[in-house]
């Protein structure tokens, strides 16, 4: 029925060759003897993803953590905060990727903003919700022996945020990590090079870009949290207990 | 560097479809072939036609993951809500899940389940578990103490006040979890063509489409609007499920 000619797929005989891909180099069946894979090309890969997706979250958490406080403090702009959160998780990433490519074209900046429009909605309706569900008692105590509004937002409301924050930026991150797979679409060679290049790398490039996709990504879940943990107030911290 | 997609591939794309164009509409050039324009009518009204089955099968995907998704988060909330110890294992196991990439997700399960419609809906009711794990037993610990003490007092078992006190209250996070849950399904559920599971995701994914402005816009569009459509349905349900309060478990 459909006359367009699908891009083809692998067929995958096990995870072994996946492993032998990552540590040792092979030849290519397609590049006509040219080395691939290999842990310093692994490497090489891998940093390129972590340098575009901290990138991509430095942008987002500059923009949408001071949105998110201000809103918050003044209370007022719930329906813009959280319909930005909900239009955020519609829009469709492998879309918006290849209409990045389509139309405005590759490269690092490009993927970085992309990625960022990306990581925006969940860190700016989490902050926007962690600052509103601050503690009412405590801001008003707060205004009460004498702190301006200023260091209301910075002392009692954004430490008592932080958690909500936390998670919204976990949130982002998974999201941005996931995209930044198909960065090589816009041409920002990732590990998802091995994955989608499997006229390169064969198909156990392509496992063993999932693999070692799926460790990078867990590597930032842990360390996120292991960070939300530092940066929540020990307050906070027994309060939860 | 090798970059296998930016180099190889492409160049190839425009080929296939500009040949592909050339061949259907004859003499005149189409508007995708001149170059330059972002949205191609002719093209769009006359092949809007092939993303009916696709759309029919992101809405398949969808719908069969988040409710598998649904019952199996409901049954591990339930436990965890009894048995407290397997509260913080079951949050980071569903998390761990969560993180993964989808892609990564769908091409590890080839190997185990092969390229099929079954691989997608494993991978894309996996990444519901968290939403909805979370939501329901947020749900449940937001019921106040009072409401569970009026109903013991009332000499309600154990089980009936989880079913006819607990679980009621909670609907409010329940629902706002399958709607999260459902609206990230139908984004994600774009990346199945990478498990061979059809959906929206083959008319982006495509040689001939992925440079191709029209095409990706006319299935990203209807995957958004399916996406804010579901969004719409359970924010009406939330309502008529629960005329006692507004809006307030969204941000959950």
């Amino acid at each position: 029925m459909n006359a367009l000619a699908a891009i083809p797929y692998p067929v995958f005989a096990g995870f072994t060759g996946a492993f032998e891909f990552i540590f040792s180099k092979q030849e290519s069946s397609v590049t006509g003897g040219k080395k691939v894979g290999g842990i310093e090309q692994v490497l090489e890969l891998a940093w390129t993803q972590t340098y575009v997706s901290l990138l991509a979250l430095a942008l987002a958490l500059v923009i949408a953590v001071p949105i998110g406080l201000y809103f918050g403090h003044r209370g007022t702009g719930e329906l813009l905060a959280v319909g930005i959160g909900n239009a955020g998780r519609a829009v469709p990433e492998l879309a918006l990727i290849a209409l990045i490519a389509a139309v405005i074209g590759v490269g690092i900046p490009v993927l970085t903003i992309a990625l960022a429009v990306l990581g925006i909605p969940p860190i700016l309706t989490n902050t926007f919700v962690g600052v509103q569900q601050a503690d009412r008692s405590a801001v008003t105590a707060a205004r009460g022996v004498g702190m301006t509004e200023f260091e209301i937002l910075r002392k009692v409301e954004l430490p008592m945020a932080v958690p909500g924050i936390m998670t919204g930026v976990r949130g982002a991150m998974v999201n941005i990590v996931a995209t930044a797979t198909i960065a090589p679409l816009v041409g920002v060679v990732t590990l998802g090079d091995f994955i989608l290049g499997e006229n390169v790398y064969g198909t156990n490039g392509v496992l063993a870009g999932a693999i070692c996709t799926a460790i990078l990504a867990l590597i930032f879940e842990f360390a996120l949290a292991g960070l939300q943990r530092q940066l929540t107030s020990k307050g906070l911290r027994l309060q939860a207990q | 560097m090798i970059s296998s997609l930016a180099t190889m591939p492409l160049a190839a794309v425009g080929e296939v479809g500009e040949s592909f164009f050339h061949k259907r509409t004859g003499e005149t050039l189409p508007c995708q072939a001149r170059g330059g324009h972002l949205f191609c009518w002719d093209w769009a009204t006359e092949n809007i036609h092939r993303f009916g089955t696709p759309t029919l099968q992101q809405l398949e995907l969808t719908l069969i993951s988040v409710l598998i998704g649904f019952a199996i988060a409901f049954a591990l909330a339930l436990l965890a809500h009894r048995y407290r110890l397997l509260q913080w294992p079951l949050l980071a196991g569903t998390g761990i899940l969560f993180a993964i990439p989808s892609i990564a997700f769908f091409l590890l399960l080839l190997p185990i389940t092969g390229r099929s419609r079954e691989t997608a809906i494993i991978a894309l009711s996996a990444y519901t578990l968290q939403i909805i794990y979370r939501n329901v037993m947020q749900g449940l610990a937001n019921v106040p103490d009072s409401a569970k003490q009026a109903a013991r007092g009332m000499g309600l078992t154990e089980r009936q006040i989880l079913w006819k006190v607990e679980l009621p209250l909670a609907i409010p996070e329940i629902v706002g979890g399958l709607r999260i849950a459902t609206v990230s399904t139908v984004a994600i559920a774009t990346l199945a063509v990478f498990a061979g599971g059809g959906g929206l995701g083959t008319q982006i994914y495509n040689s001939a489409n992925l440079s191709f402005p029209t095409a990706i816009i006319i299935a990203g569009g209807i995957a958004m609007a399916m996406a804010l459509a579901f969004d719409a349905v359970f924010l009406t349900v939330q309502r008529f499920a629960t005329p006692w309060r507004r809006v307030e478990a969204e941000a959950a």
